[in-house]
């Protein structure tokens, strides 16, 4: 299943957030999305997401999605969303027990996910007890369980240090290396958007418009940090934002 | 060759210590000795005759008189039906201001039309409305049953609403966002999340349904905590009068102490 942005504008009151976004999304692909603060990026996943609706323009599935998905657009949180009350194990199965599966197949899917993102042994524990990159690890198990069509990532290493970044950076590597999914990833970090991109979206600053389109041909398998091509992909990328991030560094936040 | 102690030779002092305080520890004995000073003090005033038997009973008097209700069997006699009163009422209020109080904060009609309704009951004091309940409920259990639970009910609402609002919203756009059912988002995601809110709304509750318990009771009542304390209080038998009010306050204390335990049960999670 594809995803298909046609000429979608969103505002908030007289705000204006994104003018005239059109962005084609294709299966097994990662599109990241990466803008100054304030330029849309988030609500343009929400959209994306069906959690707004947009005021303008249209945002369509291309395709059916496959029989098994069971959300077929699905989120990652920057700020995890788990429910503190629920252990790791409840925090995924939350998610799958409004669908008609046995509890065997429940208890299935719970324990694949868990061990694709490493925390069998952690099933137990509450959200308290995790550090940030287990928890968000959680909310990319979750995501996972419901064996999404396209997923759509908001800044999702954004609340973790560094170190933990590079970790969980890795692992969405290698998740895709074994089974390609479909994302979009909005991010503000051009590191990552050159480490998992393989098409770079950026915007410009509020209102949101596409300012380039990047491609980056690089096997996803053979991106390594500090990779020359990537770099020079990173420059690219800094040299287009510059001038709207130092832009929106001069406005007035509610002018 | 370095000073043996250079701290001293360069005028080096340690920085001075201005953090701490402002964080209650656990003192597990305060509490119950500030009981016992009390007691004793009280009781050494009556032995000494500073403090006469007309105006402050002593505590060991105080006690013999629970013992001599107990070994009578007249204790159960008033702890019963007062429990029951206690438990019927405050359960009902309880129930049907959570009930309330998730309307408003679920639903915005109910959010305009209720709100300021609530907040012109919250004021009333309850006690006042009893004539009308015995009117309305008649004078036996159902006029008691009313006034605790109509007590217990405003702080309820007002606490349930409140938990709710306070709920994080990206925590229900994560529900929408793996196409939850509506209800799966009440029940998984809001009413526990008000929950801790609900539990300290219902320690307040608790202590206004034992004080309206004991008004019940002081009008129309043959049995209960309240009725006996009316009774030794029109015949200024202070002992028996502070017998009722040790159970009272007992009752309190264990009231507050199995939401305490619930507490500690139903909110491990927050560790």
């Amino acid at each position: 299943m594809d995803l298909r942005l046609e000429r979608v504008s969103h505002a908030y009151g007289s705000v204006r957030v994104l003018d005239d976004v059109s962005l084609a999304v294709p299966n097994g692909r990662i599109v990241c999305v990466v803008g100054p603060s304030g330029c849309g990026k988030s609500t343009l996943l929400r959209l994306m997401g069906g959690l707004e609706r947009p005021l303008g323009g249209r945002v369509l599935q291309v395709g059916e999605p496959p029989a098994e998905s069971l959300n077929p657009l699905t989120f990652i949180f920057q700020d995890f969303a788990l429910l503190p009350w629920r252990t790791v194990a409840g925090n995924v199965a939350l998610v799958l027990e409004d669908h008609r599966l046995g509890a065997g197949e429940r208890e299935r899917i719970i324990a694949d996910v868990l061990a694709r993102t490493r925390l069998t042994d952690f099933a137990d524990a509450f959200p308290r007890q995790l550090s940030g990159g287990m928890k968000q690890r959680v909310g990319i198990a979750r995501a996972l369980s419901v064996r999404p069509a396209v997923m759509l990532m908001d800044e999702p290493l954004s609340a973790l240090d560094s170190q933990t970044r590079e970790l969980l950076l890795d692992d969405l590597v290698s998740l895709w290396l074994r089974t390609p999914f479909t994302a979009v990833y909005v991010t503000h970090n051009l590191e990552e958007a050159v480490r998992l991109g393989h098409q770079v979206v950026v915007l410009s600053g509020r209102p949101g418009r596409v300012r380039a389109l990047v491609d980056i041909a690089v096997p996803l398998a053979e991106r390594q940090p500090g990779d020359a091509v990537l770099e020079a992909h990173r420059r690219q990328l800094w040299q287009l934002l510059r001038d709207e991030a130092s832009a929106v560094d001069r406005e007035l936040l509610d002018a | 060759m370095p000073d043996a102690s250079p701290d001293r030779a360069a005028g080096a002092r340690p920085v001075p210590f201005r953090g701490g305080g402002f964080k209650p520890r656990p003192t597990g004995y305060a509490g119950p000795l500030a009981f016992v000073l009390l007691l004793a003090l009280l009781e050494l005033g009556a032995r000494a005759g500073v403090i006469s038997p007309l105006t402050m009973p002593a505590p060991s008097a105080v006690l013999q008189t629970l013992a001599e209700l107990w070994t009578s069997g007249r204790l159960l006699d008033h702890l019963v039906p007062s429990l029951a009163r206690l438990a019927v009422g405050a359960t009902l209020g309880a129930l049907a201001g959570i009930a309330v109080g998730l309307a408003i904060g679920l639903f915005s009609l109910a959010r305009a039309g209720l709100v300021p309704l609530v907040a012109a009951l919250f004021p009333i004091p309850k006690i006042a409305l009893l004539p009308l309940f015995v009117i309305w409920f008649g004078i036996g259990e159902g006029s008691k049953y009313a006034l605790i639970a109509f007590g217990t009910f405003t702080p309820m609402v007002v606490a349930t609403y409140g938990g709710v609002d306070a709920v994080d919203r990206a925590l229900i756009r994560m529900g929408q966002s793996f196409d939850l059912a509506w209800w799966s988002i009440v029940t998984k995601i809001i009413l526990p999340g008000a929950l801790p809110a609900i539990l300290s709304g219902l320690r307040v509750a608790s202590a206004i349904a034992i004080i309206l318990l004991v008004a019940a009771e002081m009008l129309a009542a043959e049995h209960g905590v309240g009725a006996y304390v009316l009774e030794a209080g029109s015949l200024y038998d202070l002992e028996r009068l502070f017998a009722g009010v040790t159970l009272l306050s007992l009752m309190g204390v264990v009231v507050n102490a199995l939401i305490g335990r619930a507490e500690r049960v139903l909110l491990r999670w927050r560790g």
